[in-house]
């Protein structure tokens, strides 16, 4: 039943009848999501929020690539998302670029930054490359904050985005979003079962011997660096439609170590755990910067904060909870979310065994 | 001008100093990169400031107080967590550190709120000592002074106590200290705490000199990341001398060149560091066998 009889079935997006089904049930569910939760819920959040996961997983699936396929650290994601975001708002502000059009550029030119990264990578290892990458994401932040180009310490304001001439709506933007996060998700996945996807994995299980079965290093290397910006950069792109707002200050630490809490959650080296942990910790992450607003509880941890803490920073008990979930999946399942489901599966194939 | 510079930057690096020595002494004994190391500096500075602002308490008592929370807080991190993590990867170890960070950062935000306060600190930040047409601000001064007396102390710990030979012991080769009778984990929870306690008096001053808010430390934190490469990561001098060097290198651009990318140089600093002699300045070229 598993036994692949040539390469092809090897690469082929599908694998079996049964992800080919519940893929598009899933893709289905993603078009009419708008209509079932219409009724439940405000449309313009609920948008917002799965606009939210779609760019998270985007970043996931591109921070995953880097981390969990190349076995590369990267600290610094923040700095190519708020890349993606500056380069992709200002052709649009002030030469009046189409969308189709600046949104690739500030891919490319965040992949760019990606492969100047990656350069010195090729000597780093892990805790240095970790402590490069953190100054390369708090730098670029610093950069965009003291030059007026980029709206300076202000921000810049996202423009309202138009299709020949109409303007969009939410619903239509949302589409375009799922439609863009659906095609990288796919990209990502066909990458990584090529020769590119194989030389990355070689590389993380053992960077020595991928060079002496003839991986070229510095080109793979550097490109992983670089297609994982990429897709970072486009995620930031869209990520400030979303908030309709930049400013530089947004792009700090903690967003880069957030992203890689979704890829570890998620499970390293699996694009659709990337997408599990992202989905996951977004929501976590609005239902907790929320958290005075759940019922009965919400008010009890109120008074508790009058008393003992300050009400004004009750919504840093998201990042408590963000960095306890990331000690508890390092600590019992390192490979977050997607080894659960692998065990999962194999408790249930081998059952009663 | 020149020599304001670089005596107010040789201030600034003596903090950069003592948060890298803390850095490198857990870096050398566990292979472990504390990234909680500057959060963890910043919460004992925010419980110096409850004690002095809430409870009035005197500041050496208050100083006292922190240092024994400083060590506590680094025994609980490395029993209740990272001794849990069975066989990490350099990534878990990272990640567990990270979490950590955002716990204490948290933790902070949720108690102290986020406004700026200043550190009751009992040395002034405006007045000034004048030694022959050299002006020098008192906490300049007196930051200067205690980071030496502390580097000195450690110097002493390291080289004449019994408990420094141990810890200088498990840092060349765990296995043989075990066999020497060292109990190496007990060793490292003593690393742990005295990493944390040097943290805390980094983060006093750094506080002292600057604002008191939970994000303080981020741009300190790099900056000891940057004087910990520049001494290779492993050697005390060397990072002690690298710490002062980026503090001088760092005012100076601020003065010359612009001060608005003052912390570009720390990222400089450390992208060629690691290119160039990744083994610091002072240690030995050192490569690892496979």
């Amino acid at each position: 039943m598993d036994i692949k009889r040539d390469y092809y079935e090897d690469i082929e997006l599908f694998r079996s009848g049964t992800i080919l089904v519940w893929s598009i049930l899933f893709l289905i569910f993603l078009a009419i999501f708008p209509w079932l939760i219409q009724k439940y819920h405000p449309l313009g959040f609920s948008i917002y929020i799965a606009n939210l996961i779609a760019v998270h997983a985007i970043v996931a699936i591109g921070l995953n690539i880097l981390v969990g396929y190349t076995g590369q650290i990267s600290l610094g994601h923040a700095g190519f998302f708020a890349i993606g975001a500056f380069t992709t708002v200002i052709p649009i502000l002030k030469w009046d670029f189409p969308l189709f059009i600046a949104l690739p550029i500030a891919g490319f030119i965040s992949s760019i930054f990606g492969f100047i990264l990656g350069l010195p990578a090729l000597r780093l290892k892990g805790p240095y490359l970790a402590i490069a990458t953190l100054g390369f994401g708090m730098t670029i932040t610093t950069i965009i904050k003291h030059m007026e180009f980029f709206g300076g310490r202000m921000g810049l304001q996202a423009p309202k985005l138009e299709f020949l001439g109409t303007p969009l709506k939410d619903i239509h933007f949302y589409y375009l979003i799922m439609a863009i996060a659906v095609l990288m998700t796919i990209g990502a996945i066909k990458l990584m079962r090529t020769r590119v996807g194989r030389a990355f994995i070689a590389i993380r299980d053992s960077d020595i011997a991928a060079e002496a079965m003839g991986v070229n290093l510095t080109y793979y290397k550097t490109l992983s660096f670089a297609v994982s910006a990429f897709y970072t950069g486009v995620a930031g792109g869209l990520y400030a439609f979303i908030l309709g707002f930049i400013n530089p200050e947004s792009f700090h630490l903690i967003m880069s170590i957030t992203f890689l809490a979704m890829v570890v959650v998620g499970g390293l080296g699996s694009i659709m755990g990337s997408i599990t942990g992202a989905a996951l910790m977004t929501y976590l992450d609005i239902k907790l910067q929320a958290i005075q607003d759940l019922p009965a509880f919400g008010s009890a941890l109120v008074v508790f904060s009058q008393k003992y803490m300050s009400v004004s920073g009750i919504s840093n008990i998201a990042v408590i909870v963000y960095g306890l979930i990331m000690i508890l999946i390092v600590l019992f399942e390192p490979l977050g979310i997607f080894g659960f489901w692998i065990r999962t599966k194999k408790y249930w194939k081998t059952w009663p065994f | 001008m020149l020599a304001q510079l670089i005596v107010s930057g040789l201030a600034v690096g003596a903090c950069y100093a003592l948060l890298a020595l803390a850095m490198v002494i857990i870096y050398k004994t566990s292979e472990v990169l504390n990234f909680a190391q500057g959060e963890m500096a910043m919460l004992s500075t925010f419980v110096a400031f409850t004690l002095l602002d809430a409870y009035h308490v005197p500041f050496h008592w208050a100083a006292l107080l922190t240092f024994l929370f400083a060590i506590l807080l680094g025994i609980f991190f490395e029993v209740v967590f990272l001794r849990q993590a069975k066989d990490p990867t350099v990534l878990g170890l990272i990640i567990i550190t990270l979490g950590f960070e955002m716990i204490l950062m948290g933790f902070a935000g949720w108690k102290w709120g986020p406004d700026q306060r200043s550190f009751p600190f009992p040395v002034s930040n405006i007045e000034t000592y004048n030694f022959h047409g050299l002006v020098i601000s008192k906490i300049n001064f007196w930051t200067i002074v205690v980071s030496l007396a502390l580097m000195f102390v450690l110097f002493l710990f390291f080289r004449y106590t019994k408990l420094g030979t141990a810890m200088r012991a498990t840092q060349q080769n765990p296995i043989a200290a075990r066999v020497m009778g060292i109990r190496t984990k007990r060793i490292l929870s003593f690393t742990w705490a005295l990493s944390s306690l040097i943290g805390a008096v980094a983060g006093m001053l750094i506080a002292a000199l600057g604002i008191l808010d939970p994000p303080m430390m981020m741009d300190p934190l790099l900056k000891g990341f940057a004087a910990g490469v520049l001494g290779g990561m492993t050697s005390l001098p060397g990072t002690a001398i690298g710490g002062a060097i980026l503090g001088i290198i760092e005012n100076l651009f601020g003065g010359y060149v612009s001060l608005a990318f003052k912390s570009v140089v720390a990222f400089a600093i450390i992208v060629l560091m690691l290119c160039i002699k990744p083994s610091g300045l002072l240690a030995r070229h050192y490569v690892k066998k496979v």
